[in-house]
Order: structure tokens, then C-alpha cells, then sequence
């Protein structure tokens, strides 16, 4: 047992002033070295972690402090990684999933949101905070005539600062794009790594979908919108280079499957893919167990498994192996490989979340569009 | 291209050198300056003036190139179309010199394993050999772009190049010397080679630092081992302007390069031979003249045994 942790059974077991005193001066989860300590306070007939470890079952029962109202779990976990996690509290034949009421830190993603420990070491990156020396660029909202749904559609442009028509710029489209500047900091980061000279400067178009498990899942018609409708309305509109290999299709999860299907339905049009915990679920044998909504994308992915092609020049692909998809991301590797493609994979202590898609980020976009520190000698 | 004299410096902005290597020379008039590399900011050249005791003449090549670029849409267009060229070769080179890179450290790794002794030495020359052989494919192919354009566009002959060389021409006879500073170093040879600068200068000495210094070898190579990611392969990025011979010049050489790889830069020096290759840190200095070069303030040179040497202190 750590240090923390047996402070915190005496404490507990000192009575409610001593144990207001120590919840008041330590965060939680307790972080000793690699290992953790998970806190809940109340009255409950018992208390488990439910969490999404490969290697571990993912219920692991909490022990109760004497007979005091303080159940306590500690496990170990890899330094600098992040996971993510709910309580299981039963009580009175109920049972009630609750993030961690003494763990201000969440992990969100697109369908909600549970609560994260952060492993020792692990920090968020600087290049994501807020520098008073990048210049900011400019966010501008575009209308898009889609015949391919038949109405109009918004997509915001992020231009980088000092944009100025007689450049040509590379062009980034992603899936889910103000769910990336509101949890994943994107805009801060993109005028960071620009700004250090990490990443070319470049415009990026932030698309959003209000139907996105059908529009993401493989569907034509979102493939159609991206190439033939947003393209050449993004062309006509800013200075944009006007080659594949300066196109890049990104996104994560859904949006992972959206990006690897336009470019396949398009091939020779996006020569470049940022994909972050693809929601890559394929079958050999059988039926899939995720629900009707996976459907489409299995059909896709067998589909593109069958027949890949070669939908683009250069991949990174990016998944946390605290999540269910590392199979499938893991599994397409040697697939993507095999059709010829440049393919950078990276694998993540992380969840299937923002902070982890975000993390990832200065590593994906210096790898496709690496700015210019190459050719700047100040 | 030889001129009589030109001086290297090493960076400036922290720790400027610039107003001792000036007065060194014996240089009283105005000096013209070339600030091209750092593109928008061009302008912003306060410092480096103040720094001169205000005697500077900004060339203002980036925004000279800016008009043109407006003025002229044929020549811009061709500008792009050999952009894209040159970024294309650049694609193609980079795709085999990873390949060559690798399998030349590799044998260089083994160099120091039991069992290799009197088989390895042959196998790292032809891998070097290899790799230099593919340097000036590069160069070569690099070079002919170049020549291919200024021979279908004479650049310097279309109306609104022509007229700014002309003005340039007035600026740099009123001066005593040219400084070029650094910034982008593509972008400031691009700007240098449109309107020919360096072919307008008569007895001026030249005084050029960072990218600036790159850029008057007759190769520029580019390198960075602390990119964001990672170690990258040391390119031939361009033909340089050739005011200065037998030289590679480096820029923060040991801020960028990892010195502590000896493999590394032991195959940086071997792969430039018989090049030097100068690590032109802060403070450091190189003067060439008539052929031969002096380093009065010391500098260092990558050497084949993977450490960084100091060569011809005074």
C-alpha cells in the first residue's frame, strides 16, 4: 500500500475532521509513483471501477475503509498514461455509473464524457496552451451549396495568421471541427505549431455534421459533399495548392471513417490522412456486436478490406490502447501498408477521448505538412 | 561566381558580431541590406539598423518580389510551375536518400563491431559514395530547373524586374557593403536569384550570417536533428550563389545537429568531402579570400570522426 493511501485509512478511521482535512489537501485519484488510488465517499452496499483496460477485468471492486464510508481501489498504471474511468456504485439493489465526484479531470468524447487519472508524468502539452507570441489566425464561416444533400451547409475556415492570397497554402478538412477547437484546443495548437514553424501554415476547414452517425459511416453522399461540393468551393474561395498530396482529409472516430471512405470513393483527390481511433470495425466471421449504427461501416470496411486501393499517399494513424478499437486500428496496419501508402502509426497510453485525439495533434500534422524549421536559420 | 571578399557570421540575433566584422573591414559608407528571409517581416529591421549605428539601406527583395509577383502573373506562374518542380525533385530525392542514409549509418554502426575488421571500410565508402553520387544527381537536376527557367523567362530582362533592378543597382553603388541576414532560406534565395543582387555588387564586400551564409555556398544543405519529428536526413536543398567554394555552411550547428551522435555527423563530413563542413555557432566567423578561407574568430567544422573541431583559429 502506498504512503497516501495509508494516510488515508488512518485519517479515514481518525473520524470526519481528519478526513475533510485530507480530501481538502490532495487530488484525486491519489497518485503515488505508478500507482493510483481510487477514492469514494458514501454510503453504498459496494463499489467497483469500471474502466476499458485491455488485460484487466473491467470491473475491479473497491474495499471499504473499517466501518467508515470510505471505499478505496488501488491499481497500477504506466507513467505519462491517461485513463478513463466511471464508478459502479451499488446500493439498496440499485446501481448507479457516476464519474468520480472528487476528480475534477473529464475525458470527452463524442458521446459524452467519464472521468480520467492522469498517470505520473503525464502533463497536458504546452504547445496547447495559449502563446502570447504565436500570431492568432482567423476562424471565417463559409456556406456551401452541397448538391449532394441538397442544402446548405456551414463550414468554418481557419486561416493562419498573415494568410495572404499570393501564397498557396495546403488544405486540411475535418470531421467533427468545432468539437476539435472546443475539446481539443485545435485552434490554439494550429496557431502554435505555425507559429514555432512546426507545421506549414495552412487552411483547414471544420466541418460539422448534425447527422453524423449516418453521414460518417461510410455514406456516399458525404464523400460526394466533400470532394465535389466543399472543394471546389474551398478552391474558388482561398489560394489553396492545387494538389493532392497538399489535401489532407482528417478525423477521429466516426469522422476516422468518413476521412479513410472519401478518400477511397475519390481516389488520386486527398493524398494525405489524419485518422485518430478509427472507428474501424470490420468482420471476417460473422456478425459484429456494436449495435445497428456500425452496420454501414462494416459494410464499408469489409468492403475496403476486399478491395483498399490506394486512396491516399501518406497515412497517420493514431489510436489509445486503453480503447476497444486498437484491434481493429492495429489490425488495418499492414493492410494500409499493403496497398503502397506511406503510413506513420502511433499508439497512445490514452482513451478513446479529446485530450487523447488533441495530444496527438503536433505529431500528425508535423508529420504531413512538417512546417519549415527545416529551411529557417534565423 | 568568386568575389574578393566575403565574410560568414554566425547567428546574430542574440549575440551580435555584425558591427565588429563591419569595422574589421574598414567599412565608413552606408551598407545594403538584405532581410528577404524573414518574408513579412522584412520591414521590421530596426534592430539590425540601430545595430549598424543607422547606416543601413533595406533591399526590401521580399517586397520588391511581392510587386513583381502582382505586376507580372506570367512570371509568377512560371515562378510556381518551377516551385512545384523543385518541391517535386525535392519529393523524389528525399524518398531514395532515406534509403541510401540508412543503410550508409548502419555500416558506419558496425564499423566499431568485432568481426568486421578489414570488410567494413569498402562497404561504408561505396555507401557514402552512394549517397553523394545521389548529392549531385540532385544538385544537378536542381541546377537544370534553374537554368531551363532563366533561359525560357529571362527574368531579369521582363519590365517590372528589369526596373527594379535598376533601382537596386542606384542603392548599391551609394553603398560600401551588402549584409544579408538570414530567415528562410529558400525563400530568401529565391528573392536573391530574381533580381540577380549579388551580380550587382562591384567592390562591396559581402557580409552574410544564418541563412544568409547558406545561401553564398555553392550547395545549400538543410538539417535539422531536434525537428518536431525528429531526427530528419541533411538535404541538398539548392544550388547556392557560389560566393564562397568548397564550403558547407552550417547555422546553429550545435543547437540543431545531435553532436553527441557521432555516426551522425561522422556521416555528415564524410558525405561533403572534401567540402567542409562549418558549424558557424554565435560569434563565429569565416573570411574567404582569393580561394582560401580564414577563421579569425574561430569556428568549427564537422570532422570525420564525428566530433565538432575547431579549424584555423587565429
Amino acid at each position: 500500500m502506498s504512503a497516501t493511501s495509508q494516510e488515508l485509512e488512518s485519517r479515514a478511521q481518525s473520524g470526519p475532521h481528519a478526513l475533510d482535512e485530507f480530501l481538502r489537501s490532495n487530488r484525486f485519484p491519489l497518485v503515488d509513483g505508478r500507482t493510483v488510488t481510487f477514492v469514494y465517499i458514501g454510503a453504498a452496499d459496494s463499489v467497483h471501477l469500471r474502466h476499458w483496460l485491455h488485460g484487466l477485468p473491467n470491473s475491479l471492486s473497491f474495499q471499504r475503509v473499517g466501518h467508515t464510508p470510505v471505499w478505496r481501489l488501488s491499481i497500477d498504471i504506466p507513467e505519462r498514461s491517461r485513463v478513463e474511468y466511471k464508478l459502479e456504485v451499488h446500493r439498496g439493489g440499485h446501481r448507479q455509473l457516476i464519474t468520480d465526484p472528487l476528480n475534477e479531470n473529464y475525458a470527452r468524447d463524442p458521446y459524452g464524457a467519464n472521468s480520467v487519472v492522469r498517470g505520473a508524468g503525464y502533463e497536458d502539452p504546452e504547445w496547447a496552451r495559449h502563446d502570447p507570441e504565436a500570431r492568432l489566425g482567423e476562424i471565417q464561416e463559409l456556406e456551401v451549396d452541397s448538391a449532394s444533400f441538397g442544402e446548405k451547409r456551414t463550414v468554418l475556415v481557419y486561416l493562419p495568421a498573415r494568410y495572404r492570397p499570393t501564397r498557396r497554402y495546403p488544405l486540411l478538412i475535418v470531421h467533427d471541427g468545432p468539437d476539435y477547437l472546443k475539446f481539443a484546443q485545435m485552434r490554439t495548437a494550429l496557431d502554435n505549431l505555425i507559429h514555432r514553424l512546426d507545421v506549414q501554415p495552412m487552411v483547414v476547414a471544420l466541418t460539422q455534421s448534425s447527422n453524423r452517425l449516418i453521414e460518417y459511416a461510410g455514406d456516399e453522399r458525404h464523400a460526394r459533399f466533400l470532394a465535389q461540393d466543399l472543394l471546389p468551393a474551398l478552391e474558388s474561395r482561398y489560394s489553396l495548392v492545387r494538389d493532392p498530396e497538399a489535401r489532407c482529409l482528417m478525423g477521429a472516430s466516426f469522422g476516422g471513417v468518413a476521412s479513410l471512405s472519401t478518400a477511397w470513393r475519390f481516389p488520386g483527390t486527398f493524398g494525405r490522412l489524419l485518422l485518430q481511433s478509427g472507428s474501424f470495425v470490420f468482420t471476417d466471421l460473422g456478425d459484429h456486436d456494436r449495435g445497428p449504427v456500425f452496420d454501414p461501416v462494416v459494410r464499408f470496411m469489409n468492403e475496403f478490406r476486399a478491395r483498399p486501393g490506394r486512396p491516399a499517399e501518406h497515412v497517420y494513424l493514431s489510436c489509445g490502447i486503453y480503447e476497444g478499437l486498437i484491434y481493429y486500428n492495429r489490425s488495418i496496419v499492414p493492410l494500409l501498408q499493403s496497398t503502397g501508402m506511406t503510413l506513420r502509426f502511433t499508439e497512445a497510453r490514452d482513451g478513446h477521448n479529446w485530450e487523447n485525439w488533441r495530444d496527438r495533434l503536433r505529431e500528425g500534422l508535423s508529420w504531413l505538412f512538417p512546417g519549415p524549421s527545416l529551411f529557417v536559420y534565423e | 561566381m568568386v568575389r574578393s571578399h566575403v565574410v560568414l557570421l554566425g547567428p546574430q540575433r542574440h549575440d551580435p558580431t555584425l558591427k565588429d566584422a563591419v569595422d574589421s573591414l574598414g567599412i565608413r559608407g552606408r551598407i545594403a541590406a538584405v532581410t528577404a528571409g524573414w518574408e513579412e517581416r522584412e520591414g521590421e529591421d530596426q534592430e539590425l539598423s540601430a545595430h549598424l549605428g543607422g547606416r543601413t539601406v533595406n533591399l526590401h527583395l521580399y517586397g520588391r518580389s511581392e510587386d513583381v509577383h502582382q505586376r507580372d502573373p506570367e512570371l509568377l506562374d512560371a515562378i510556381r510551375a518551377r516551385h512545384d518542380r523543385l518541391r517535386k525533385l525535392q519529393e523524389l530525392y528525399r524518398v531514395r536518400l532515406s534509403h541510401l542514409m540508412e543503410a550508409a549509418r548502419e555500416l558506419l554502426r558496425r564499423e566499431s563491431l568485432p568481426g568486421y575488421a578489414g570488410l567494413i571500410e569498402p562497404e561504408v565508402r561505396g555507401a557514402i559514395d552512394a549517397v553523394k553520387r545521389l548529392d549531385d544527381e540532385h544538385t544537378q537536376r536542381v541546377r537544370e530547373t534553374h537554368v531551363e527557367f532563366e533561359l525560357r523567362w529571362k527574368p531579369h530582362q521582363r519590365e517590372h524586374v528589369a526596373r527594379h533592378r535598376r533601382e537596386l543597382q542606384q542603392v548599391l553603388d551609394d553603398c560600401s557593403a551588402l549584409c544579408v541576414a538570414g530567415g528562410h532560406v529558400a525563400i530568401l534565395l529565391d528573392r536573391l536569384r530574381m533580381f540577380g543582387v549579388i551580380d550587382l555588387l562591384r567592390e562591396q564586400a559581402l557580409v552574410a550570417w544564418s541563412a544568409g551564409a547558406m545561401a553564398m555556398a555553392e550547395r545549400v544543405v538543410v538539417f535539422d536533428d531536434r525537428g518536431a519529428t525528429g531526427e530528419a536526413d541533411p538535404e541538398v536543398l539548392d544550388t547556392g550563389i557560389g560566393a564562397v567554394q568548397r564550403v558547407v555552411v552550417l547555422p546553429h550547428a550545435t543547437r540543431r545537429l545531435r553532436c553527441d551522435d557521432r555516426t551522425r555527423i561522422a556521416l555528415f563530413a564524410r558525405r561533403f568531402q572534401p567540402s567542409l563542413c562549418a558549424a558557424l555557432d554565435p560569434r563565429m566567423r569565416m573570411d574567404f579570400r582569393a580561394g582560401e578561407w580564414s577563421a579569425p574568430w574561430g569556428a568549427n567544422a564537422l570532422s570525420q570522426h564525428g566530433e565538432l573541431s575547431p579549424v584555423g583559429a587565429a
